[in-house]
């Protein structure tokens, strides 16, 4: 049914569109490119730009093969492999900007427009926030904009901009019931790369300096809703990973054979509140210590730590309830309290010098604890996000030379004297407080709140949170960590300026953030089928929501149909008119049409003439017609004789 | 059985026959089909709609059904394009055969929508692409090869529109009862039959330059030797002089003077006499088998003469 297209040199205007579209879908992407793609991408769009301008012929096509085969094997040797997420990208945008060199004919354009259209959709593998979505909506009408182009080039740029704008506006109904009634499937169709996801968090290593660059980031880490009052900030440790090992610079996890399960004695009051975790590709979650219950399938560990099977790589909502009061592993494994107390020979000398006295003095665990922290307390010890480095003989140096360091610091230093002093010990990294956003009602934990502490284990008590920085630092537990920073500090922007107005806009954002987060971003089949028996669908199948969503569908279309065509039928208001066009509809079943521009009196003469015994009726209704529409003043009787006459008409 | 089905079928859906007058583009006459981009646009939605299900991308599954409800919507506009147009044909003007027949249409918008991107064409690849405004009457007039003298008809029209993204392919079949008067192609220029001095007895023997009484208008046909070229150059448009017609002059173009040619030739070289002794504004009868046109002059019976060529040996009525 198509015509065959002929090649035709497309208009400048219309390379100028697609070279607009190209450049608003690209430039995010820009960031996350490799140079060489970057770059190579604004060379061809300039040299594209520059060809519309001067009408110079496009580059023949044993060229354009070339750099072609030239950057898909660059992105083989960077990438090793064609497909994945970082790939896919780069090859769409390096194709995109190469389509336009090659632009001969209108089906070249639509190539590109689809490219455009696909590219706009992986920039949400890298940001889903509110103003990427508002950006990409501006892209998307850049583009609707150029397509109309290439239907109608004669059409000014206003009528197309307000088109397009018109065209997805009334896409839009249609859009939000697909977006709710559409079935939603779990998990991936195939497998993920595992450059799926990029993100920053807590890692479950900890050496010197890896909390303090962490701090830097005011990126969300995750956000709490608490079922009752929330508890105090003080008391607000966020357990992550648990370290056990230490090898004189860093401390890790360590491995243990399975072990029996958790034991948590005496639980004080719970405390119940849903997590929204922000991805951050580790398989730990975060829970107030000490966790008890959490409602997604996960696993609690032998340490208190929450484990999933697979990372997390989506922003993941689960509910939890902890006790603040507890006694954990009162009867701990001898197996795990003597790991608790190793410490690798030869390093450290002065710092088991100090255990030993301790030890030597007091018999009580709990005091030996008591006297390490009282020791920070004392002495000259300084909180820094910006600490000096550090020997081989890490504690010691920290100890008794520089007395500078951050919480990773504290928490190592302590637990290394407490393992000397033959206290079982572990350092515990997680986040530490959160901001209350009153007008979300809900606790915000950025990454800022990375923290690092160490529990102790005592005999009858079990594990016992000690934490250090308190000891030097107690504002950072209490208040946060600006309080605890002296102003010089390279903090984020919004941690060092309390101002009031400032801490409402951000609180306002973040909210909206957040509802962004929980009903447009974690719309996932657990949400969607949560609110559709909300909106009172019983028992919700497949079957159903098929059957919903064509309903919705169909609703919506003959909705926007019924407002579309209702411009179309112009209803005739002009009574006279009406019956004299019933009057002309019978003419013309008799073959007697009247010309397009015939007036009244013509038509009234050639139908006169093609049939004489109907001349006289034609004549009256003509003359009573003329009346009505242009004569001066008509009675109230003129209508109805009109009516009447036409009525009677006949052939 | 299943080809007759399907023809009767289509019969039932396309409703081809022949109207007369004005037609209105009501929904039953408007047919959509996506178009081969339309196809190719719902794969990279298809795609689109993997990737945000493997991906788990929310704003991905927004944009995307954004997308198709745009496309979508572009079937309702590309429908809405077309439909309530008022056509009525036009008058068409008679054309020698070899010239194209212009067949003019009437389209009356009469909403307050603009119409974009129209094509009327035929189905020999013979079209006219157009926008009507809002409230307005566009003529349209649809170039068709005239090959053959006699009757030409416009034969099934297709009224088709694929704005606004080219998505969606939206027609509608006209099926006019217009025609299209063919005269045949004039033959080259040669002279007018010898019968004209012994009837012209009485008045000067030639017909010459200084019978020149004025200039005309160009009509498809005239001779090019009669154009006047100094008033083209003055750019008064394309003229050609017209001769003074002389009292007693009378000519007859017959058939039967002419020697034995095919029946068409015979016409064409009539078709030039008639031109020409038309342009020298001479009294001039025709005498075909069968018909005879007295002697007389001027632009009705110059039409009536052509019509009677045209037409001859046709069955189709006069």
């Amino acid at each position: 049914m198509r015509e065959h297209e002929v090649p035709v040199k497309p208009a400048p205007s219309l390379v100028y569109g697609l070279l607009a579209c190209i450049l608003m879908v690209a430039a995010p992407h820009a960031g996350h490119l490799l140079l060489w793609v970057s770059a190579l991408c604004a060379v061809l769009l300039g040299w594209r730009a520059y060809l519309a301008y001067s009408g110079a012929p496009l580059p023949p096509r044993w060229l354009l093969l070339a750099i072609t085969l030239g950057g898909v094997g660059g992105i083989l040797i960077s990438f090793h492999t064609l497909f994945g997420r970082e790939a896919g990208v780069t090859l769409l945008v390096l194709l995109a900007a190469l389509k336009l060199l090659e632009l001969r004919a209108a089906r070249d354009a639509t190539i590109v427009i689809y490219l455009a259209c696909f590219i706009v959709v992986t920039h949400f593998f890298y940001s889903q926030t509110i103003p990427g979505a508002l950006y990409m909506l501006a892209t998307l009408t850049a583009i609707v904009t150029t397509w109309l182009h290439l239907q109608h080039g004669a059409l000014p740029l206003n009528t197309r901009l307000r088109m397009a704008v018109l065209l997805l506006l009334q896409a839009i109904p249609l859009t939000l019931v697909l977006f709710i009634l559409f079935p939603r499937v779990q998990g991936p169709l195939w497998g993920l790369p595992q450059d799926a996801y990029a993100s920053s968090g807590l890692d479950d290593k900890m050496s010197p300096g890896s909390l303090s660059r962490l701090s830097l980031s005011d990126a969300v880490a995750f956000r709490v809703t608490f079922g009752g009052k929330p508890p105090l900030r003080e008391q607000m440790y966020w357990r992550g990973p648990v370290l056990w090992e230490f090898d004189g610079h860093t401390w890790t996890p360590g491995r243990t054979a399975r072990t029996k399960p958790p034991q948590l004695d005496n639980p004080g009051s719970p405390s119940d509140y849903t997590v929204t975790l922000e991805p951050h590709n580790k398989p730990w979650l975060f829970a107030l210590e000490m966790p008890a219950r959490i409602s997604i399938p996960a696993e609690l560990t032998y340490d208190f730590q929450l484990h999933r099977k697979s990372a997390v790589n989506a922003r993941l909502r689960y509910d939890a309830r902890s006790h603040l009061e507890y006694r954990a592993n009162a009867e701990e494994e001898p197996r795990q309290l003597r790991r608790a107390l190793s410490v690798p020979g030869g390093f450290n000398p002065r710092a088991r010098q100090l255990a030993a006295a301790w030890r030597a003095r007091f018999t009580d665990d709990g005091a030996v604890a008591r006297a390490a922290l009282a020791y920070f307390n004392r002495e000259k010890f300084r909180y820094t996000l910006e600490p000096p480095l550090l020997g081989a003989n890490s504690v010691d140096d920290f100890l008794f030379g520089t007395r500078e360091g951050f919480c990773e610091h504290y928490a190592s230093a302590f637990v290394f004297l407490m393992r000397a002093a033959g206290v079982p010990a572990r350092v515990v990294t997680g986040y530490q407080g959160g901001e209350f956003n009153d007008l979300g009602g809900y606790t915000i934990v950025r990454q800022s709140d990375a923290h690092a502490w160490a529990e102790v284990w005592l005999r009858g008590r079990g594990w016992v949170r000690v934490d250090p920085t308190a000891a030097i630092a107690p504002a950072r537990v209490q208040s946060g960590l600006a309080a605890s920073l002296p102003d010089s500090a390279a903090l984020p922007f919004f941690e060092r300026n309390p101002s009031p107005w400032l801490r409402s806009l951000r609180f306002n954002l973040d909210a909206l953030a957040n509802r962004w987060n929980q009903w447009v971003l974690g719309y996932d089949a657990e949400r969607q089928f949560a609110f559709l028996t909300r909106m009172g669908m019983e028992a919700v199948t497949w079957q159903k929501m098929a059957l919903n969503l064509l309903g919705g569908v169909a609703l919506v279309v003959a909705l926007l149909a019924a407002i579309l065509l209702r411009r179309l039928v112009v209803r005739n208001t002009d009574a006279a008119q009406r019956l004299y066009l019933k009057f002309c509809r019978k003419l013309a079943r008799a073959g007697v049409v009247r010309g397009a521009h015939e007036g009244a009196q013509d038509f009234a003469s050639r139908a006169a003439r093609m049939k004489p015994r109907a001349a006289p009726a034609i004549a009256d209704i003509t003359a009573r017609y003329i009346a009505l529409r242009y004569g001066r003043q008509a009675d109230g009787m003129a209508l109805p004789a009109l009516r009447r006459a036409v009525a009677a008409f006949r052939l | 059985m299943l080809t007759a089905l399907k023809q009767k079928f289509l019969v039932w859906l396309f409703r081809p026959k022949t109207e007369s007058g004005a037609v209105t583009l009501t929904q039953r006459r408007i047919f959509i089909l996506p178009t081969r981009q339309g196809a190719g646009f719902a794969l990279v939605l298809l795609l689109m709609l993997l990737g945000d299900i493997n991906y788990n991308l929310s704003l991905g599954y927004a944009l995307t059904f954004l997308l198709g409800t745009t496309a979508l919507m572009s079937m309702l506009h590309a429908f809405r394009n077309m439909a309530q147009l008022e056509i009525r044909t036009g008058r068409v003007d008679a054309v020698f055969a070899g010239d194209s027949a212009q067949f003019a249409f009437h389209f009356h918008n009469n909403s307050g929508l603009p119409r974009y991107r129209l094509t009327l064409r035929d189905g020999g690849g013979h079209g006219v692409t157009f926008d009507i405004p809002a409230r307005k009457n566009l003529e349209v007039k649809l170039p068709l090869p005239a090959l053959q003298r006699g009757w030409l008809g416009g034969g099934r029209l297709t009224l088709h529109t694929e704005f606004p993204l080219g998505l969606f392919y939206a027609w509608s079949y006209l099926q006019f009862d217009t025609r299209c008067l063919v005269y045949p192609k004039p033959a080259a220029p040669l002279p007018l039959p010898a019968s004209l001095a012994q009837s012209g007895a009485g008045s000067s023997s030639v017909a010459g330059e200084e019978d020149f009484s004025g200039l005309r208008g160009y009509v498809t046909g005239d001779a090019p030797q009669r154009i006047a070229w100094k008033a083209l150059a003055r750019e008064q448009g394309l003229q050609v002089k017209q001769f003074g017609a002389r009292q007693g002059r009378e000519l007859w173009l017959d058939w039967l003077r002419l020697p034995t040619l095919h029946t068409e030739r015979k016409l064409e070289i009539m078709a030039r006499w008639v031109l020409d002794a038309d342009a020298e504004n001479l009294h001039y009868g025709l005498r075909l088998p069968g018909v005879e046109l007295p002697p007389r002059h001027g632009a009705a019976h110059r039409a009536e003469c052509l019509r009677a060529l045209a037409l001859f040996g046709l069955d189709e009525g006069a």
